[in-house]
């Protein structure tokens, strides 16, 4: 073996050595990613959440009219999966709703029937139906108005509609679409959270290198006869394994306790995580070029680390954001590490589908190595 | 392996560092480096390990110039550097095992100079412990066996006593003057003169990035204008004649007077002291206290610079 080739792998070996031995930081780089990923993925719907039951909304109900129509509407939207009615005072359904333990509440003025059964039939003024919303959770308003509107025409066109005759004239058919086997949420939330976790391990990696200058050990290191390339190169290729090791463990978790599966291709995973691999620990190094004290570099990187995690749809799917910022995310690294791990778990993508979010990140992981290797003062330290 | 330093000169900004210094160490001799914190001793170092890139002038090792980076001429250098350097979380062969790697070294070659250099700096039974566990000397002789494990033929040392124990540091000593014996050039760099004056064949003073003088120790003495001196401490205080005859004595350079105190500088203590203590006790004046010291490199510096190491 050559020399350069026994210093790098010396190089290499003493990072991970200080990684394996660090026994109660080794826990935290494994243990935070599964407990914060299998939480999001509990939120979220869990295993099989595609044919789960969906968690009931608590909706309020006040009858102000307290006739035959507004007391079957009430049953029918108490037999609804999606919600738990709680009939109350219209006072006490506002103040429910505005204290947040209520979604929402349905208010049926007084003459809600006879009013309703004209306007049906073209007769007279409309009734207005009082809905209090939580203005924190925009999307439960038009749920409740599509379900209220559902079952109130249910129960009114009854007896104005003859024979077979249906007040909503289909059914909807819910199928779940991905190639793999059922969706589940954990898969989503473990890829972001592995993602969020091995980029800080990335900002550690960097930071103690900051600190290996600071207290001499890289002059030390200057002092053999070893090039740029393999210092840094090394040290790259140290903290690539560290996270490759870290994402192993935590997927072999994902797999075992959460049922997570490679659904999609398995080399198609391998690479996407490499690449991923790679771009935290350019993205120490990167950090390492550019800090100057400790303090200050890990704040700002930290912040950085969090926004590009959030924008890369680690937290909420990115699906979730305004079409603008859907595109703007496109040019986020992190996005595609979370599109491509999805891809391969819960979407069961094939292999081809990974080459274009690893080129990516492959080629921003180029990108911050190029900025490292620019930045970095070779006589400091 | 002889090591010349040719016209350094490195500046940091505006600051210069380093100002055409110029020094040759050879080998199986230890060549000192003394001057104050910030001398430029550091820079100094840096330059001749292949840290740092002079802006002007070379570094040859036997005639061959030296180069930062990948250049195999450092392969001839070990160098323990004035912070210790080593692996915290690791134990000491472990250390020692990444820093042989470093060089190149691994199986039963590393094996070997590892079991070498623990046992020159006595460090075997503490092998499989972390330096965190050490005492600060041990930390030191560490790092040296680090620096020493590609067996370099010239070995420099950054500092490397301090918060260093007497024990340990004589332990230092000793091995520095063992490879020394065993044909290694060894350059040492400190602002303690009694270590240069201890250890070194060959000495060079730096302040403010300039070599003041370069010559053996018994030379630099020589060719100060400073002696040894004698202090005394009298009844009363001596009266100006008292002082024009012992200004006249053979071998007195310089009488200064102090109160009841008087400070004789002489070429040679010896001679000198018995005729000052006659004169001055034939004219009547009884001596209470006397002390002698040699002089040495800090009455070197004073001369050159006008200031104590320990004032810098």
């Amino acid at each position: 073996m050559s020399s350069t080739l026994t210093a790098f792998r010396a190089l290499v070996r003493k990072d991970i050595a200080i990684f394996l031995r660090d026994r109660r930081a080794l826990v935290i780089s494994v243990l935070t990613p599964i407990v914060v990923a299998g939480f999001f993925g509990f939120l979220f719907g869990g295993v099989g959440s595609g044919s789960n039951p969906i968690s009931r909304m608590k909706v309020g109900v006040a009858d102000l009219d307290n006739s035959a129509l507004t007391k079957a509407v009430i049953e029918s939207l108490s037999n609804d999966a999606s919600l738990e009615m709680q009939s109350l005072s219209e006072d006490e359904a506002r103040r429910l709703v505005k204290s947040g333990k209520l979604r929402a509440a349905i208010v049926f003025p007084a003459g809600f029937e006879p009013a309703a059964t004209g306007a049906l039939l073209g007769v007279g003024q409309m009734p207005d139906v009082k809905l209090y919303y939580d203005p924190s959770q925009s999307m439960v308003r038009p749920m409740v108005a599509g379900l209220l509107s559902q079952h109130v025409m249910q129960r009114l066109s009854r007896p104005n509609f003859i024979g077979n005759s249906k007040p909503i004239p289909f059914n909807v058919d819910n199928v779940a679409v991905t190639t793999g086997p059922r969706y589940n949420s954990y898969a989503h939330s473990f890829a972001g959270m592995s993602i969020q976790f091995i980029l800080f391990m990335g900002i550690d990696a960097g930071i103690a290198l900051l600190l290996m200058r600071q207290e001499g050990m890289w002059r030390r290191l200057r002092a053999a006869p070893l090039s740029r390339a393999v210092l840094l190169g090394s040290r790259v290729a140290g903290t690539t394994l560290i996270a490759i090791m870290i994402l192993a463990v935590v997927y072999l978790v994902a797999r075992l306790v959460f049922d997570v599966r490679i659904a999609g291709s398995v080399p198609g995973f391998i690479m996407v995580a490499g690449a991923f691999a790679l771009l935290a620990a350019t993205t120490g190094l990167m950090i390492a070029s550019l800090g100057r004290s400790v303090g200050a570099t890990r704040g700002v990187a930290m912040f950085s680390v969090l926004i590009l995690v959030m924008l890369g749809g680690a937290w909420v799917p990115s699906f979730l954001f305004p079409e603008w910022l859907q595109r703007v995310t496109e040019f986020t690294p992190t996005r595609w590490a979370v599109d491509g791990l999805d891809g391969a778990t819960w979407r069961g993508l094939p292999l081809q589908s990974a080459f274009e979010p690893t080129a990516i990140l492959i080629g921003w992981s180029a990108l911050f190595a190029l900025i490292a290797v620019w930045r970095f003062d070779w006589e400091d330290g | 392996m002889d090591l010349t330093a040719d016209r350094l000169h490195k500046k940091f900004g505006a600051i210069t560092a380093v100002a055409d210094v110029s020094f040759t160490a050879t080998r199986g001799k230890i060549l000192g480096l003394l001057g104050p914190n910030g001398a430029g001793k550091s820079t100094t170092i840096g330059m001749i390990a292949g840290l740092t890139t002079p802006d002007s002038g070379s570094v040859k090792i036997d005639g061959a110039v030296l180069k930062t980076g990948a250049h195999p001429g450092k392969r001839h250098i070990g160098l323990v550097t004035q912070e210790i350097a080593l692996v915290e979380e690791l134990p000491a062969r472990l250390n020692l095992e990444f820093f042989g790697g470093l060089y190149g070294l691994s199986g039963k070659a590393l094996a070997a100079r590892i079991s070498a250099v623990l046992e020159l700096t006595s460090l075997t039974d503490r092998a499989r412990d972390p330096p965190s566990e050490f005492s600060g000397g041990m930390r030191r002789r560490l790092n040296i066996a680090c620096a020493l494990l590609h067996e370099p033929e010239i070995l420099m040392l950054d500092e490397p006593t301090v918060g260093v124990d007497p024990q340990s540091r004589n332990a230092i000593f000793e091995t520095i003057e063992a490879l020394a014996g065993h044909g290694r050039t060894v350059i040492y760099t400190t602002h303690y003169m009694e270590e240069v004056e201890r250890l070194c064949d060959r000495i060079v003073i730096v302040d403010h990035g300039r070599v003041l003088a370069d010559d053996t120790l018994a030379g630099l003495l020589a060719s100060a204008p400073v002696a040894n001196r004698l202090t005394l401490r009298y009844d009363s205080a001596p009266h100006a004649e008292a002082l024009t005859e012992i200004k006249s004595l053979a071998g007195v350079l310089q009488v200064e007077v102090n109160g009841t105190e008087l400070s004789v500088s002489a070429t040679d203590l010896g001679a000198a002291a018995p005729r000052v203590l006659e004169r001055l006790a034939a004219r009547g004046f009884s001596c209470q206290e006397l002390t002698s010291r040699r002089a040495n490199l800090e009455d070197v510096f004073l001369a050159l610079t006008g200031r104590t190491l320990r004032d810098t």
